[in-house]
């Protein structure tokens, strides 16, 4: 019985929430649809043809989860430490800036050593721009969520200046966009007439090593103590400060990697106007996949579907690619409200380990005077 | 050097200032309001942007811009709603509510944007009434919003240190479970207050549309609902705290304006970080000396 | 259950930690909803949905953990919830403060409404919830647990007012586990256990033993039984120390005190005396602004934590809950919370989750934890176990000096016992124990020395057979 209700609760967890989630997402954005005067199910049809049916549409969603499965890692393990990173998109872009660096201005390496090379500038990059607000938060208490949102915005700043005649830009091109990078530095094509490149694999191996690293490493319980009780974890002799500053700067590295990984990958050179959101989207991979690595892949793969799809439904119908957001938040929201998900599913609270209350005495006091 | 202090006219740049802080004291007063009865409010921005739009879509439609700065008002607080339904209601955690309601904004809004305005061929609805200072060099002006802002600062003074409304807000915002053993309706309190919260920011929103130009952009407002909750915190959590240290962060902005104009040699992209730079610095080094409310973030449970 | 309050009288409801006095108590003040029975309440049933409905029918409650808004005045805090008002809601400030100043008066409970509650002592803001639940017009006061944080003398001036508020007609339930207290002010006793009234008397027919055994269900021993302590060297050194708290104002001032070897060294004062911030610094989680503190002759003073548990400290938090362990994880992670990074619990920075397990599995077996194994999450243990799986974790690294901060605090009789037990065991091993513990008849019983503090500072220092309760009592008031 014990075990029965404890099954029911991951399953409830893993499963259902999320399904329920998604499905809620498309139909609010549905409603939206039909609110903008067009039609939803001409509008999910190009939706899911540009996803999957489309010629060369499959891969090029792949190609499109590639940055979400870091991205998302990269959120998720934030999380872990009780970190919200809504930072993911400035780090996404400083990797792609350390990336396209070491893959644009070294030349003659072989591939073996400047693909590596250039992957691990991208994370450096993310590290450093992560670890800032990490410092700031170990140091002075600043929340994360404000001050990585403002480097976002500098991010921003500091890519249109390097890059839109700026030190960066390519003086041989008019475009607003780095020189393109050595030929040895892109990754492979693993699908010959298609975009899909090695950093789907790359980016498949890291779950597995961001699991261990998570579960199975001092590291990794340093930061899940933090997470859980930043206190507790103090009274060990755990330096929290430490711990928050490594956590976030791991964190970009993750972000930090799918910048480099588009550049090397897919752009092979860095506009300056790099990226439409991947980092924000991953705050939604991340939640989806409730901080677990395993589920940052499904998770991943859904959000790369609807981005590929998307751009398709935006050209064949009159509707703006910008719904993808309202599936988005409705997700998250869904999945940050389970007891939202019960209430429409009309289902029994199961109570969750011994924090709930669930025996409760009665009472009869009389009084007389 | 000389060239720029010819262009440096200090009335103008505190006229610039003040009315660049109108978004930023409205929706920093609207975080005090509702961080105080214990709600995080970094919806902010996703409300302002969703009121810009509302607002700008009604007067579009009515011609009365005024009927327009009703609507934007009226959206505030339906999004507000929104997030204290999740945070209060559902016990989602503030953050990630707020989370959904800046995305579910961007969506709404550039979904909307794209089907009506951006292919249509509007002019525009024009702005708002100003008040013109004449007697000024360059005859700036200062319009409707920027002056409700100003006066609703003592306002909002009042009605959270005066009334018996705002002692309860402080009370649910510090010990929400001491405020429920008084006696009072913790839930209704900050339900009130968050959706307070919406209709200072949706007026925040108004100023983008309705004052500063009279057109919607995508994403416009540009980051200024987080440098709202910088302020409010840099403000030490009081209204009148929340309008000067949202005249500096509009005086960073002013200033970068001006030194474009100034022709001083720094990019633009550079003296673009300014405000943001500034957020950051404040906010590490305002932590510490001002102290949030103690239930602040924290969802209330009634057994 | 069934319980009945007469008018006129001091209700004591006993029971140990965990019993369901407070929760019955929070389902009278409308604050925890009862799955099924009846409130009677002036012989009318009555329902009782939210506080609200309690004040109106003249209950009032003082709770364990005062409910009161420390920014906030003592006339804001009085009035709270039922405002005096002109106009459309706004606060009359004036009226508010003379009329918290009559009640003050009338009923003897001294206390300037003007001030902040945050800056008042914990004796004086009991007087600012008495007084809240007085304003309301409350007949039926309920005490949570009221002297907990008093000092003896404090608690005749509580009783005082008890006594005086019966003596107007007024009932009062007293919430408690102690059981002198019962004898002395109570004029019925109900004893709970396990959820269930398991007695009803009065002090005449009762007595203290017969109380505890009704309490815990079997007899206990009311003391801790130990021998004379055999004190070795010096091995925690603390000189002039001083130490801010988070607001930066002086909590611990100028003190210096030594533990050696088998002994236990108490500090008794009522809370917020700089205890916390003394054993923080001592533990590297505050750094101290003077003075030096040296363990085993190494100086430590300005060591991280990491160092200081490394150089051979245990430290037991008060907080069980925030610092003592981890909710979210298993049994065995929290036992090695301070060592998981040290062989053979890790190597490089792979864990290895089998040393981790055995060594768990000998602990639960050794200190009594009562769990279904060390997978098991600390978060639904009870709090006696997981009270237990702390002292478990600091006394099983064998630390030099033990900083035991309230070690049984609202932990069950078994595991006070238990505990006790074991702090003397070590000691008698050879261990340096600093017990902090505001449960003054703690202190007494355990502590070979006591030391006693107020405003951070220390007054006195006594042998435990010099140590006399009244003495040590009206220290702890700052009566010198």
């Amino acid at each position: 019985m014990k075990i029965d209700r404890a099954l029911r609760q991951r399953l409830f967890a893993a499963v259902v929430l999320p399904l329920v989630s998604v499905v809620c997402g498309f139909i609010v954005a549905g409603v939206a649809v039909v609110v903008t005067g067009s039609d939803p199910i001409e509008a999910f049809t190009a939706l899911f043809q540009g996803a999957f049916t489309n010629p060369r549409a499959f891969p090029e969603t792949l190609v499109a989860m590639v940055p979400y499965v870091f991205l998302g890692l990269a959120v998720a393990l934030g999380f872990r430490a009780g970190l919200f990173n809504i930072g993911a998109e400035g780090q996404f872009y400083l990797g792609a800036i350390f990336g396209v660096l070491a893959a644009a201005s070294l030349h003659g390496l072989p591939g073996i050593v400047h693909v590596p090379l250039a992957l691990a500038s991208g994370m450096l990059g993310g590290f450093i721009w992560a670890a800032v607000p990490g410092l700031l938060k170990a140091r002075f208490g600043a929340h994360e969520v404000i001050t990585t949102i403002m480097l976002n915005y500098v991010a921003f700043q500091l890519t249109d200046f390097l890059i839109n005649k700026g030190p960066m830009s390519d003086p041989h091109s008019s475009a607003p966009r780095t020189a393109f990078i050595d030929p040895a530095a892109q990754l492979p094509i693993l699908l010959g007439g298609s975009r899909l490149h090695l950093g789907l694999i790359v980016a498949v191996l890291a779950v597995p090593i961001v699991w261990f690293l998570i579960q199975r490493t001092t590291i990794g319980f340093r930061i899940r103590t933090v997470g859980f009780s930043p206190g507790a974890a103090r009274a060990a002799g755990i330096s929290v400060g430490w711990t928050l500053v490594l956590a976030m700067g791991i964190s970009g590295a993750l972000a930090g990697i799918a910048g480099a990984d588009e550049i090397l990958g897919v752009s092979h050179y860095m506009p300056a106007s790099f990226s439409v959101g991947y980092g924000f989207d991953s705050i939604a991979v991340a939640l989806l996949a409730r901080s677990n690595p395993w589920a940052i892949l499904p998770s991943a793969f859904l959000f790369g579907a609807m981005r590929n799809g998307a751009a398709f439904m935006q050209l064949q119908t009159q509707v703006s690619s910008d719904l993808i957001s309202i599936v988005q938040a409705i997700v998250i929201m869904f999945v940050a409200a389970p007891a939202m998900v019960r209430w429409i599913l009309r289902l029994r609270e199961v109570p969750v380990g011994g924090l709930q209350i669930t025996q409760r005495e009665t009472a009869g006091v009389s009084s007389e005077t | 050097m000389t060239d720029f202090l010819s262009h440096l006219d200090i009335a103008g740049f505190i006229i610039a200032t003040l009315v660049a802080s109108t978004p930023l004291v409205l929706a920093a007063m609207g975080g005090v309001m509702s961080e105080r009865s214990g709600v995080v409010n970094i919806a902010l921005e996703g409300i302002m942007l969703t009121s810009a739009f509302a607002g700008y879509a009604a007067a579009v439609a009515t011609h009365n811009l005024w009927l327009g700065v009703l609507v934007s008002i009226i959206a505030g607080m339906l999004i507000a709603a929104l997030h204290a339904v999740l945070s209060i209601q559902f016990l989602v955690d503030q953050i990630v509510s707020g989370t959904v309601i800046n995305i579910l904004a961007i969506g709404i809004t550039g979904s909307f944007y794209r089907t009506y305005i951006q292919n249509s061929e509007l002019a525009g609805t024009g702005v708002l009434p100003a008040l013109h200072l004449n007697f000024l060099p360059n005859a700036p002006f200062i319009g409707v919003i920027t002056l409700a802002a100003l006066a609703l600062i003592p306002i909002v003074h009042f009605l959270l240190f005066r009334t018996v409304f705002g002692l309860r807000t402080r009370a649910c915002g510090e010990h929400p479970l001491a405020a429920e053993t008084a006696g009072i309706n913790v839930y209704f309190v900050r339900y009130s207050n968050v959706i307070l919260s919406g209709a200072l920011a949706g007026l925040g929103g108004a100023y983008f549309t309705l004052q500063q130009i009279g057109n919607f952009l995508p994403n416009m407002t540009g980051g200024r609902g987080f440098i709202a909750l910088a302020a409010m915190i840099f403000g030490g959590w009081t209204p009148v705290g929340a309008f000067l240290a949202s005249l500096l962060f509009a005086g960073a902005d002013a200033l970068s304006g001006r030194l474009q104009i100034g022709g001083v040699q720094i990019p633009y992209q550079i003296v673009g970080m300014l405000p943001y730079v500034l957020t950051i610095v404040v906010v590490a080094g305002a932590v510490g000396r001002a102290v949030a409310p103690a239930a602040d973030g924290k969802p209330y449970k009634k057994s | 259950m069934d319980l009945t309050v007469e008018w006129g009288q001091v209700h004591a409801l006993l029971g140990e930690n965990g019993a369901g006095k407070s929760t019955l108590m929070n389902v009278v003040y409308g604050l925890v909803r009862a799955d099924s029975g009846e409130i009677h309440f002036d012989g009318r049933a009555v329902h009782i949905g939210s506080p609200q409905d309690a004040i109106k029918l003249g209950i009032g409650m003082v709770h364990q953990h005062f409910m009161l808004i420390p920014p906030l005045t003592v006339a804001e805090n009085v009035i709270l919830g039922n405002e005096i008002a002109t106009g459309p809601g706004v606060v009359d400030q004036r009226r508010a403060i003379s009329k918290v100043a009559e009640l003050s008066r009338k009923y003897g409970l001294e206390v300037d409404p003007a001030q902040r509650v945050e800056d008042l002592s914990v004796g004086i803001q009991q007087r600012v919830e008495i007084l809240k639940a007085l304003y309301r017009g409350a007949r039926l006061l309920i005490l949570d647990e009221p002297t907990a944080v008093l000092t003896p003398q404090e608690v005749r001036g509580l009783f005082e007012v008890v006594r005086a508020l019966v003596r107007d007609g007024a009932a009062v339930i007293f919430i408690t586990h102690k059981l002198a207290e019962v004898i002395e002010v109570a004029d019925q006793i109900t004893v709970m256990r396990r959820g269930k009234v398991v007695a009803t008397t009065s002090p005449k027919e009762s007595n203290q033993a017969e109380l505890a055994r009704l309490m815990v269900g079997r007899s206990v021993l009311l003391r801790v039984e130990k021998g004379e302590a055999k004190p070795g060297q010096v091995l925690l050194e603390i000189r002039d120390l001083s130490v801010q708290d988070d607001r930066h104002q002086v909590a611990v001032d100028g003190v210096s005190l030594e533990v050696r070897a088998g002994e236990i060294l108490g500090i008794a004062g009522v809370e917020g005396n700089g205890q916390n911030e003394l054993v923080e610094a001592i533990v590297g989680l505050r750094m101290p602004r003077a003075g030096a503190i040296l363990l085993g002759g190494r100086d430590i003073t300005h060591a991280s934590t990491h160092s200081t548990l490394e150089a051979g400290l245990g430290f037991i938090p008060a907080d069980r809950h925030r610092m003592g362990i981890v909710l979210e994880l298993p049994v065995s992670d929290n036992l090695v919370l301070s060592r998981f990074d040290l062989p053979p619990f890790a190597r490089w920075i792979v864990r290895y989750f089998d040393a981790v397990r055995e060594y768990a599995v000998k602990l639960i077996k050794a200190f009594d934890i009562r769990t279904q194994g060390p997978d098991q999450l600390a978060g639904s243990l009870s709090g006696g176990n997981q009270q237990k799986l702390v002292v478990a974790r600091e006394i099983g690294t064998q630390p030099k000096v033990l900083l035991a901060s309230q070690p049984t605090r609202g932990v069950d009789v078994g595991s006070i016992e238990f505990i006790h037990r074991r702090l003397v065991e070590e000691r008698d091993h050879g261990m340096g124990v600093l017990l902090v513990s505001s449960e003054l008849d703690e202190v007494l019983s355990l502590a070979d020395r006591v030391a006693v503090v107020y405003r951070g500072r220390v007054v006195a220092i006594f042998e435990q057979k010099e140590a006399d309760r009244d003495r040590i009592g009206l220290l702890m008031a700052g009566a010198a």
